[in-house]
């Protein structure tokens, strides 16, 4: 028989792909011998958005532990499933079928970029898997989806409280330095829906792509147009620190505006005493210490920080904060349903009413689900290489 | 005329960059015929190795040396285990052993390191200097110094020690060179480690201007590939050249035309010199054989 | 025996053999995704086999045309009202006119000036993806609406576990073809030496021309079905590190074998889900095994197997 012997080889070649496709996927957490909750996470733990998803899963890793030392959830024991995508929205529809279909999580906290993050909605809508996202596109909750949560503040939310904040201090001209990634693009865009309510134009409008190393050209340009009073700069990454050194370099004195996609402490770093004056809104978490004792936010930032800095030694984000924040809300979820249907888990989770996380405090609703209003941002100014509160827009 | 001479001085400080990367991709074609897609992780091997170090405390030139060693260990090693033993395979096949073993590093080095951008204090402070209404920052003159200082000593290097000749020989024809009593391994594993010293040390003086992350390789693998080619493959003065062209390009096409298609510019402005001069600007004009 | 392996159609029957069994023993329609995921860029990659195997040209901006398939399949319905199946096609003969467009020019250029060439192609197209926010959704991409087969609304891993499964059959099909008939021969005697094949009396430049035609329209309809089965697409697609991704499929599964080509788009596509059991050490494991495979089997799996067979057998 000649077919067969020709065969062989590619079928147990086939055979073997197979099998190890069926194969463990990758477990955290605590093991235990109950059977266990599975959550299930997507994030950009490589690749291009990494600095944003390797504090996420660094978080959801770290709570998952946290939840099995207390004795997990409903007595039973819970288990993260965790994937990374690399940055590819195909890669994370991939791993969302796999959660769904072979790891039969009841729940999911993921999602680092808005493409991901939308790459993946349909397959959880389908299956009734509630789906919480941590990436920032506000098409991610507009219009609202059944399944479909997140925990980020939307780019709209931080353009309001920018031009707030310009408007208390007199400015109506403004340059625009946008950069061309998906949070730059997604943000610029929401900036300019609303701006004309703050009577604030862009007289300049520039842009940068996601790996540019210098800035001067499109900064000297925005130098160069009469009439510019301050400058605002949507993007994250390392693009805004050099935004930010080059504007230093080619002696800018107009005020710089960075947005909440910078608010880390390596922003300060990687900028250097160039980020001296830069104005930004971000979340409470960042400036834990300086927050009113009276601050309900304050014990719950201060618990993540310490955490997460022991167990990482690494100093905390923005972004980790929204796992943080989406983990707590899916345990909470999941205790006060009593439940581990991910039907009831849903229903539980839009019930949230109030829940004090590190990025503000959530209230979700039939028709928001995201449940964070403009107050949960600070205006922060960078004085003395740390963050600053700014009084309320006065 | 400011504007100019300020994009100018950018163009310039990145086109340093590429330059240094492209003339890496040239010692080791020239020595080996093969382009190596792992050309930019040297850069970051020396610039997050430096950045590392100094955290760990130690004093910048000592960290710096370190990670330039480092780095042309990981060139040697790259030769030693991965090239040397895959002799005879075609062009494509040794292209796709240097694009696993960049996957392979930029793994290692998210382990080792991590994925967060990283910066180092500039060598000379931060105070930008005032050229003809322009500025230019005392980092800036730091890269293209040590580019200028480079490309000199290489060209020292290849014309006027015996060791050079030998590779200069090498790449002429690598029978002959063996012929006439040339160690063609040493000079092979000679380009490999020089290219990777050459890619790291471009890597600690850019990183206080570009910043650096375990993955930024791949970028500056691109554009030094593309300084190459434009220069003509092989040619050390036409990698310098391209390198510089690329960067000046870009910075112009960002100031005066668009910033979002700067990429678009230099890459059709290397397919138009490609279309006229199909070797590149300093490419040998050689006849295919059968 | 010989005549078997050497046979036209043994790998096309092997390949339907593997497509028939795999649904009968996947045990989840995740894994049905990722076979059908397997056909889709296995069919990207074969274009690339008529090109750098048969033709010997390189292509590193291959993701540029399946980049232009996917949009077309997403752009057509949703601002232009047109039918997806139709937009498949004319994404396809766009992708196949750029092709020519910018082929002729280009193809003129040898190896490493062809390779960063086409390289500059792929990043300009990518970067048009990424930039035509208005046109594409930008960076976060966008959505693609579901097609539907003669009033079938295709849906489900499994129909698409089919679809894709029929489409690589049919493009398997037609490189085998292609590679026997007097076209490829001359394409074959182009890879070993152009001056030759000229003194031959081949048209050169119109041969290589047609490879690297047929080569975006294989890519522009894998691009075309990805976006479609996965309901949005992003410039991600278009991307170096994806054109890279699809020569490596032709090279590790060996370069100018079909069969070789489908077998390296399974190891890229598998392998990740297999790696990630090795969670933060996926991808220095990704980047080891693709040079050890390369090392150890230069040609690439197909051919090193079979001359491996053909030595043992009498």
């Amino acid at each position: 028989m000649d077919t067969p012997a020709r065969l062989r080889p590619m079928l147990r070649a086939a055979a073997i792909m197979l099998a190890t496709a069926v194969a463990g996927p990758a477990l955290t957490g605590t093991a235990l011998a109950a059977d266990p909750i599975r959550i299930g996470s997507v994030v950009s733990a490589t690749g291009p958005a990494a600095f944003l998803g390797d504090p996420e899963a660094k978080t959801l890793k770290l709570y998952v532990d946290e939840l099995n030392k207390k004795g997990g959830l409903l007595g039973r024991p819970v288990e993260l499933v965790l994937y990374d995508d690399g940055g590819d929205a195909n890669k994370a529809r991939t791993f969302a079928t796999r959660l769904v279909e072979d790891d039969k999580v009841v729940a999911m906290v993921g999602g680092t970029s808005t493409g991901a993050t939308m790459a993946m909605i349909p397959v959880f809508e389908e299956a009734g898997i509630p789906f919480v996202s941590l990436a920032g596109g506000i098409e991610i909750i507009e219009p609202v989806r059944a399944f479909v949560f997140k925990t980020p503040h939307t780019d709209k939310t931080a353009c309001q409280k920018i031009f707030e904040d310009m408007k208390a201090r007199g400015i109506t001209k403004i340059g625009l330095i946008s950069g061309t990634d998906g949070f730059g693009k997604s943000m610029r865009n929401q900036c300019l829906k609303v701006i004309g309510q703050y009577g604030i134009t862009v007289v300049a409008d520039e842009s940068y792509g996601a790996t540019d190393s210098d800035m001067t050209p499109q900064l000297n340009k925005i130098k160069n147009t009469a009439g510019v009073e301050a400058v605002l700069n949507p993007g994250f990454g390392q693009g805004p620190a050099i935004v930010t050194r080059n504007y230093a370099q080619l002696g800018i004195k107009l005020p710089l505006y960075q947005s909440h996609g910078v608010a880390s402490k390596s922003f300060i770093e990687l900028a250097g005493p160039a980020a001296e004056g830069v104005r930004l809104p971000a979340p409470a978490i960042l400036i834990g210490d300086k927050l009113a004792a009276v601050d309900p936010q304050k014990p719950v930032v201060a618990e993540y920080k310490t955490s997460y800095e022991k167990a990482t030694g690494q100093p905390v984000s923005t972004f980790g904060g929204y796992g943080y924040d989406g983990i707590q809300l899916v345990a909470r979820a999941i205790a006060s349903a009593k439940s581990a249907d991910p039907k009831k888990i849903r229903d539980a989770l839009e019930a949230t009413k109030g829940y004090v996380g590190v990025t503000g405090i959530y209230t979700f609703t039939p028709t928001d689900h995201l449940g964070l209003g403009t107050d949960s941002f600070r205006m922060l100014e960078i004085r003395g290489g740390d963050w600053a509160l700014e009084a309320p827009a006065r | 005329m400011s504007e100019f001479l300020q994009l100018a001085f950018s163009g310039l400080t990145v086109g340093a960059i590429y330059a240094l990367i492209g003339l890496g991709f040239t010692l080791i074609y020239n020595a080996s015929d093969v382009i190596n897609f792992a050309q930019g992780d040297f850069v970051m091997i020396g610039g997050m190795g430096t950045v590392f170090l100094m955290a760990a405390g130690l004093p910048l030139p000592v960290a710096a040396l370190i990670a330039l060693a480092a780095a042309v260990l990981v060139g040697l090693l790259l030769h030693r285990l991965a090239i040397e033993p895959a002799r005879g395979a075609s062009p494509v096949t040794l292209i796709m052993i240097t694009i696993g073993a960049s996957i392979f590093i930029k793994g290692v080095s998210q382990i080792i390191f991590d994925k967060q951008f990283h910066s180092l204090p500039a060598f000379s402070g931060d105070t930008p200097i005032p050229v003809g209404g322009a500025t230019i920052l005392p980092q800036s003159l730091w890269v293209m110094g040590t580019a200028l200082a480079l490309v000199v000593a290489l060209y020292l290097f290849l014309e006027h020690t015996l060791v050079g000749k030998a590779v200069l020989a090498t790449a002429a024809n690598r029978l002959a060179a063996k012929l006439v009593g040339i160690n063609v391994a040493l000079v092979l594993a000679l380009a490999f480690g020089l290219s990777a010293a050459i890619g790291a040390l471009a890597g600690v003086v850019a990183t206080p201007i570009t910043l650096t992350r375990y993955d930024i390789g791949t970028l500056f693998t691109l554009k030094g590939f593309a300084a190459a080619m434009l220069g003509g493959m092989g040619n050390p003065v036409g990698a310098v050249v391209g390198g510089l062209l690329i960067g000046l390009i870009e910075t112009f096409a960002a100031g005066y035309l668009s910033s979002t298609y700067k990429d678009a510019v230099a890459f059709l402005m290397i397919l138009l010199v490609l279309l006229f001069l199909p070797r590149g600007l300093f490419g040998s004009r050689s006849v295919e054989r059968v | 025996m010989k005549a078997v392996l050497r046979s036209r159609l043994t790998p096309l029957l092997a390949l339907a053999l593997v497509m028939a069994l795999v649904p009968m023993i996947a045990p989840t329609s995740f894994h049905l995704r990722v076979a059908a995921l397997v056909w889709i860029f296995a069919l990207a990659a074969l274009g690339l086999t008529i090109l750098m195997g048969y033709a010997g040209q390189v292509s590193l901006g291959h993701a540029g045309f399946l980049g232009i398939g996917a949009y077309a399949v997403a752009i057509g319905p949703a601002r232009l009202g047109l039918d997806p199946i139709l937009c498949l096609v004319l994404g396809a003969v766009l992708a196949g006119l750029v092709a020519y467009g910018v082929g002729r020019p280009i193809l003129k250029l040898k190896g490493y000036y062809l390779a960063i060439a086409t390289l500059g192609f792929g990043v300009i197209v990518a970067l048009v993806l990424h930039s035509e926010t208005e046109l594409t959704g930008g960076p976060d991409g966008m959505a693609v609406s579901r097609i539907t087969l003669f009033g079938w609304r295709v849906t489900g891993a499994l129909n698409w576990y089919w679809v894709s499964a029929g489409a690589l059959l049919v493009g398997a099909l037609l490189a085998l073809n292609i590679a026997a008939s007097p076209t490829g021969r001359a394409l074959r005697a182009l890879h070993d030496s152009e001056v030759a094949a000229a003194g031959a009396g081949i048209d050169v430049s119109a041969k290589k021309l047609a490879a690297f035609v047929v080569a975006a329209v294989y890519a522009a309809v894998a691009g075309g079905l990805l976006a479609a089965m996965n309901g949005l697409i992003t410039p991600e697609a278009a991307s170096f590190s994806h054109s890279v991704e699809l020569v490596a499929m032709v090279i590790i599964g060996g370069l100018g074998s079909v069969f070789g080509t489908v077998l390296g788009a399974a190891f890229l596509v598998v392998l990740p889900q297999t790696l990630t059991a090795f969670q933060e050490y996926e991808q220095a494991v990704l980047g080891l095994l693709i040079m050890v495979f390369m090392i150890f089997l230069p040609q690439g799996i197909v051919p090193s197997l079979r001359a491996l067979i053909e030595e043992r057998l009498p």
